[in-house]
Order: C-alpha cells, then structure tokens, then sequence
C-alpha cells in the first residue's frame, strides 16, 4: 500500500517538474534562462520517474522472486546514470558554445566569461 | 492497474514534447533550437522508459540507455558545431 503511495508521488513529482521544464523553456527571454529550465528540471523530474519505475520493478521481483526480474530495476539504473552525466555536460556545451557564437544574455549586468575571454586574448595580443 | 498509470505519464510527457516542439520549430536563435532538442531528447529517454515499465518489456530500457548516449554524442557534436571548432 505504502509502496503504491510512494510510486504516485513520485510519478506526480516528475511530472509536474517536466511540465514546468517545457514551460520555462516557452516564456523564459534568451538561450541561457531558457537552458537553464530545459536542462535542470528535466533532469530532476527524470530522477523521480526513474525511481518511481525501479520501486515498482522491484516491487515486482520481491513479489515472484525470479532472477529475470532483476532486469528492468538495474537497467533503470543505468539509464538514470546515463542521464545524470550526460545531460549537465551537454547543457555546458550548448552554453559555452551559445556564448562563443555571440549570442548575448539579456539585460545582463555582469558577464564574467567576456571579461575573462578579453583579458586572455590581451594577454595573447601582447 | 500500474501499467495504465505508467502508460498515462508517458503520454503526458507526449503532450509535453509536442510544446517543447514549439520552441524549437520557433526559435530565434540556432542555440534555441538546440536547447529544444536537448529538452526532447532527455524527454523522449524518460517516456521510453515508463512505456518498458508499462509493458514490462526490459528491451525498452535497453534502447532508452542507448538513445541517452546516442543524444549526448549529438548535442556535443552540435556544440562543436556551432563554436566554430573542428569536429
């Protein structure tokens, strides 16, 4: 019963946090807000559903107790793990890039990878 | 009783690509785009998964494993791409 509980909240929790994700990425005003919606909260709301579908496929193994079983809840895992490295390195590719190709932040006040980026290339000039 | 549940949260994260789809068929920059598509992409891994989980298919999870990397590998190369480097 508990366990049933556990899987909605957390099917509820990874829901609402993609959606929200898929909303940021709509209203947010330029690339780096609107990375930093598509990027965080879907990998926060992957983290519950994954934990959701592994509760219950070890629910299911501990209820038959077949070796098979222990399948879906191990390569659950690893697909979580996939995606928990994969996806803040890419959002630091885009970015990076977003920025080298001269894409600015808006209404930006400080922007310290410019002021680095310019103080390298002095460097290099002289 | 599950499976309808996990069957219905991957439909939900249907609806939710189809509205990160705007962003990237919208996008004023090529960046925009990309972050679109990044969005899809973790989306579309995490609805593979709850279809396995619906079926109780392990092979689902499987090709979700593979199409994360398979993603990762295309954002990075986009990137590389769009900074000008060599590939």
């Amino acid at each position: 019963m508990i366990v049933e509980i556990l899987i909605y909240l957390f099917i509820a929790i990874g829901l609402t946090f993609n959606l929200l994700a898929v909303i940021g990425l709509l209203r947010f005003p330029d690339v780096y807000t609107r990375l930093h919606a598509g990027t965080k909260c879907t990998t926060f709301g992957s983290i519950f559903l994954c934990l959701a579908v592994m509760i219950h496929a070890l629910r299911i193994w501990y209820l038959n107790g077949e070796p098979s079983s222990s399948i879906m809840p191990i390569h659950t895992l690893i697909a979580l793990i996939a995606i928990l490295i994969t996806n803040p390195t890419g959002a630091h590719a885009i970015a990076r890039a977003a920025h080298r190709s001269g894409v600015k932040p808006v209404k930006a006040v400080v922007d310290d990878l410019e002021e680095d980026r310019e103080c390298h290339s002095k460097k290099s000039s002289t | 009783m599950m499976g309808s549940l996990f069957l219905g949260a991957s439909v939900f994260l249907v609806i939710c690509i189809v509205l990160a789809m705007i962003r990237v068929i919208k996008g004023p920059t090529v960046p925009d785009r990309v972050v679109g598509l990044d969005t899809i992409n973790t989306l579309v891994v995490v609805a593979m998964i709850l279809c396995g989980a619906a079926s109780r298919e392990s092979i689902y999870i499987d090709v979700a494993i593979v199409y994360a990397l398979l993603s990762f590998i295309t954002t990075i190369l986009i990137a590389r791409y769009l900074e000008g480097g060599e590939i």
